[in-house]
């Protein structure tokens, strides 16, 4: 019998090697696995690869791995954020690698890696510092620049339903990087809300296939905490 | 400014509102309009912000701040909201400036300041990538230095991708060469406003 639920964020976890990269789904809070980011902590794996669209808000998730020391370098399109600080610190303080990739760069990267594409052609970033150093061709009359896939060995997602098979669907936005990370990384681990009988899911309404998941683990439901932005004073 | 870009954005067209000022355009879309908002983390149909109390932090927009969601609206994931915008399928993006160049180069993700933290998110996909962009600004820095300038000083977002740009004194298309005035606030001059402008600008038609 397939059986991909696991009991625990920390057994989900627990063959983390130093050294790993590591996607982080979310944008900002909104689909930012905290329950794994709270397990990677307590793992203990170090000198971490992230990718994320962000680099932590506030004292949880991202940041809380940051500020633990656990992190050597972050992949991600938007650091910079008005609680971004324990990335910040770290960066000027020559402590974290940054690679700063076009969000949509960022996206596709991931998406080809999971869909074994070798390398791709995209006009974002032409004649900008963040294409310097890249090959580049014109193709369709258009200045193109060469973009590579980003593989990871883990990816860590929020889910809201999911079953035993690994088939997923998500809540609003906090869907943003999940499906792509999914396929992406060799080992997926996706928090639900909810764990249900096999073929209680709507297989219209399946956003991943249970193939890109080899581990499910239940965690109860919490509203997810704004972060990221300016508060109105 | 808001105003003025919402009046020219045309019924049914599929639009990105960058974050900060842009994110005010869609409160210029009056009763009886249909214009799609398109949000980078994966929306098309986002509604206005929520009621007090009312918002639900899984369901925000690219600045990270809680809206809802209009009937026929829905989400998708990262890598279909970059095809949106890098595909042709956005109509029209407004973004916001550090510096546009007469060219159309634009400059908004960075000002190069050793020690800041760079970041760049979706505007160099949105810049590059949407049918038309349009930038939203202020004329002049708080300095009273223009900001649209011959070449751009700052770190580019995107090469000749600017189609318009609109400020709180003027409306300039910059699809024609030299760029032409489309609008300018009552009671300024074009010589006035050449004289604010970094590159040569051609008059009303």
């Amino acid at each position: 019998m397939i059986d991909k639920r696991v009991a625990s964020a920390a057994q989900a976890l627990a063959d983390v090697p130093d050294g790993a990269t590591v996607m982080i789904g979310g944008f900002g809070t909104a689909g930012l696995p905290d329950d794994l980011t709270d397990a990677l902590i307590d793992q203990g794996a170090r000198d971490l690869v992230i990718v994320n669209n962000n680099a932590g808000n506030g004292e949880r998730g991202i940041a809380a791995l940051l500020a633990a020391g656990r992190v050597r370098k972050v992949i991600c399109s938007f650091p910079r954020q008005a609680d971004s600080h324990h990335f910040d610190r770290l960066y000027r303080a020559g402590q974290v690698e940054l690679e700063l990739v076009p969000q949509g760069n960022l996206a596709e990267r991931i998406r080809a890696a999971g869909a074994g594409i070798g390398a791709f052609y995209t006009p974002t970033g032409h004649g900008t510092e963040l294409a310097k150093g890249k090959e580049v061709r014109q193709i369709d009359g258009r200045w193109q620049v060469l973009e590579y896939p980003i593989h990871a060995d883990y990816a860590l997602i929020k889910a809201e339903r999911g079953d035993r098979w690994g088939n997923l669907t998500y809540r609003m936005t906090a869907r943003n990087f999940g499906p792509i990370m999914a396929a992406a990384a060799r080992i997926t681990v996706a928090t639900v809300h909810e764990v249900v009988e096999l073929g209680a899911l709507d297989p219209e309404a399946v956003v991943t296939p249970g193939l890109f998941v080899q581990r499910l683990v239940q965690v109860p439901r919490r509203a997810t905490q704004g972060a990221g932005f300016k508060a109105a004073a | 400014m808001a105003a003025r870009v919402a009046a020219d954005i045309p019924d049914g067209a599929v639009v990105n509102l960058g974050i900060g000022a842009p994110t005010a355009v869609a409160n210029h879309f009056g009763a009886g309009r249909e214009v799609i908002l398109h949000s980078e983390n994966g929306v098309l149909g986002m509604g206005p912000a929520p009621a007090l109390g009312q918002e639900d932090y899984d369901l925000i927009n690219a600045g990270k701040q809680p809206v809802t969601l209009r009937p026929g609206g829905c989400f998708f994931h990262h890598a279909d909201s970059f095809a949106m915008m890098r595909g042709g399928h956005i109509d029209i993006c407004v973004l916001g400036a550090f510096q546009v160049a007469g060219n159309g180069d634009l400059a908004n993700w960075s000002t190069g300041e050793p020690g800041a933290i760079p970041a760049v998110g979706g505007a160099m996909d949105l810049a590059t990538g949407a049918k038309q962009t349009w930038v939203m600004t202020d004329h002049l820095t708080k300095a009273g230095e223009p900001k649209l300038v011959e070449r751009c000083s700052y770190p580019l977002t995107g090469l000749g991708c600017v189609a318009r740009v609109y400020t709180d004194l003027a409306v300039i298309d910059l699809r024609q060469q030299p760029p032409r005035v489309r609008a300018v606030v009552d009671g300024l001059s074009f010589d006035e406003l050449q004289r604010l402008t970094g590159f040569a600008l051609q008059p009303l038609a």
